[in-house]
């Protein structure tokens, strides 16, 4: 029981970095349709970035505070992210707008192999790791067999999961820009009939999602203290899978999914088997694609049309 | 003439031999027709002729291959289709395309993109004036509206703009006789009270030729006859070939 309770609480913690990341995922596809092969490179990317930033801020600036660090980080890392994925977006999307419909996603696929690449030079072979961060546990049982603690670093990922996804929600659902984005997902036509520069809006909407991966690298790092060019191809495939099992296109279905891909790798390598815990997520992906295309939570398609 | 006079006496929408192309098939082949302001203008013809083809060739979607299409002094020809909305043209296109995830009100939201927010609520009102049913179903998503409301709302969501051009493609599609009766009252009654110029797409030839100061025949991507409506409604041609029956 104790152990099913830590489970439960590391399980949620990683799924909060799935989910994020497989918003990033659904909104894209939402809006044009296309899967964005980089996306788990441009995560990886940012936490790279993010470990960057740490010792800049640490070392060179001296900021003793860990809390302060931290959001410096977190809002840096947006910005700095948000920079270079609409120059990615520019560059290698946006002229093939209007091409055939897989030139896209091959672009995607060559911008994810050179992301990978880049930060394999840049870093050298040997992974770097950061200080322990945000270390101390809360102890929540005691005396069982089985201690079951809450760190506060898995706190903190949670909670910035929630303000961050709360802050997004409310633009999707209240602003003119999240009404144009959603009006583009559902006819870009029209859209632009009504004066919305739809290119503009898809930029934005890449940017959107690299920003919520750049936080998802940062709580990645948080978590791991490490971080290695090649980890951004199993989390990119895990989160795709969430957003995959949510409903592609649905922004819930996509924390949703996150939420139980993470609750299924942390349960399975507790209960089964840890070696084989990408199998899990991945037997998911296959499982929802041939019984369940749609998702748990994807569009229903009561409209008239 | 000065140049201010000739402002005032140029159509609002002059369009000079367009010709637009789906792949190598023309659509459109060499139209010209003007729309001035303050008028109802109506192009009628049959189906396949190219009318919608030439509403969205106005917005640049598709793009005229050939020929020239002045709105307000400004050659607009190749502007991007967003920049063309942006000059107060407002267009209610065929399908009415409502986004059937947003609620009515969001649709209409989408309307005023353009506007000032600060006369939103003013212009809600107003739309909700004229159409009451779209106000008891504000909170409804507008994939669940009923055809006639869905025409409703695209006609709405095309006032919200406070455009200065109005553009319909049959307006009165699939709708009841009674709707149809109201809603070309409302268009007739927006362009004597508000002067809006409207250039209005029809099937229903006798009700937008009676409604029209002027009207076009389109046939096959060309314009064949055009004149005034009462003109056009006594020409024998025009209503043997679109005036069915009764009328
Ligand atoms: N997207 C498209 N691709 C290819 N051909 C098209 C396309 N849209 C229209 N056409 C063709 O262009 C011609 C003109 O079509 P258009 O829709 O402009 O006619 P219309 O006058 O509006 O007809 P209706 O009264 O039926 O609405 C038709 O022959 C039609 O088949
Ligand atoms: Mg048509």
């Amino acid at each position: 029981m104790e152990n099913f309770l830590q489970q439960l609480i590391n399980g949620v913690t990683l799924g909060s970095i799935y989910g994020l990341i497989a918003i990033g995922y659904t909104m894209v596809y939402g809006i044009i349709g296309m899967i964005n092969f980089a996306h788990g490179d441009v995560f990886m990317v940012s936490a790279f970035i993010a470990m960057l930033l740490f010792l800049a801020v640490t070392a060179f600036l001296g900021v003793s505070s860990l809390f302060l660090a931290f959001f410096i980080i977190l809002i840096a890392g947006m910005i700095l992210t948000s920079l270079w994925s609409w120059t990615i977006e520019r560059i290698a999307y946006r002229p093939l707008r209007g091409s055939f419909r897989l030139a896209p996603l091959i672009s995607a696929i060559g911008m994810s192999i050179f992301l990978a690449n880049f930060v394999q030079v840049v870093q050298g072979p040997r992974n770097k790791p950061l200080p322990p961060m945000f270390n101390q546990v809360i102890q929540l049982t005691s005396g069982g067999e089985f201690d079951v603690t809450l760190a506060y670093k898995q706190i903190v990922i949670v909670a910035v999961t929630v303000v961050l996804l709360a802050v997004f929600w409310f633009v999707v659902q209240k602003t003119p820009l999240g009404r144009a984005q959603r009006a583009c997902e559902q006819d870009r036509k029209m859209a632009a009939l009504l004066g919305i520069n739809v290119d503009r809006t898809i930029s934005i909407t890449f940017i959107i999602g690299a920003a919520l991966a750049s936080v998802a690298g940062v709580l990645y790092l948080v978590n791991y203290g490490v971080v290695s060019f090649s980890d951004g191809f199993i989390p990119g495939v895990k989160a795709f899978t969430a957003a995959v099992l949510g409903g592609i296109g649905s922004i819930p279905g996509a924390v949703l999914g996150g939420l139980l891909i993470g609750l299924v790798e942390v349960l399975w390598s507790a209960y089964v088997s840890s070696d084989y815990k990408n199998v899990a997520a991945f037997s998911i992906l296959i499982i929802a694609l041939i019984f369940m295309p749609s998702g748990l939570l994807g569009k229903p398609e009561i409209e008239k049309v | 003439m000065s140049e201010a006079n000739a402002a005032v006496t140029d159509p609002m929408l002059r369009i000079r031999g367009v010709e637009t192309y789906y792949g190598s098939i023309a659509a459109l082949r060499g139209v010209d027709l003007d729309v001035n302001r303050g008028e109802i203008v109506t192009l009628i013809g049959a189906n396949g002729a190219g009318k919608s083809t030439l509403m969205m060739t106005i917005f640049g979607d598709p793009r005229a291959r050939a020929g020239s299409i002045v709105y307000d002094g400004v050659d607009i020809t190749r502007l991007p289709t967003h920049e063309i909305a942006r000059r107060k043209i407002a267009q209610s296109p065929e399908g009415r395309r409502i986004f059937p995830r947003m609620t009515v009100q969001e649709n209409l939201q989408m309307g005023a993109a353009l506007g000032d927010p600060a006369h939103f609520d003013k212009d809600l009102e107003r739309v909700f004036g004229i159409f009451p049913r779209l106000k008891e179903r504000r909170n409804q998503r507008g994939g669940t509206l009923s055809g006639g409301e869905q025409q409703m709302l695209a006609i709405a969501r095309a006032l919200m703009s406070r455009p200065q051009l109005l553009m319909l493609d049959e307006p009165s599609l699939g709708l009841a006789p009674l709707i149809v009766n109201q809603i070309f009252d409302v268009i007739g009654q927006l362009n004597r009270e508000e002067g809006l110029t409207v250039f209005l797409v029809e099937q229903n030839a006798y009700h937008a030729l009676k409604l029209a100061h002027r009207g076009y025949v389109m046939v096959n991507g060309q314009i064949t006859m055009s004149g005034t409506g009462a003109e056009l409604l006594s020409r024998e041609d025009v209503r043997a070939a679109y005036l069915e029956g009764g009328h």
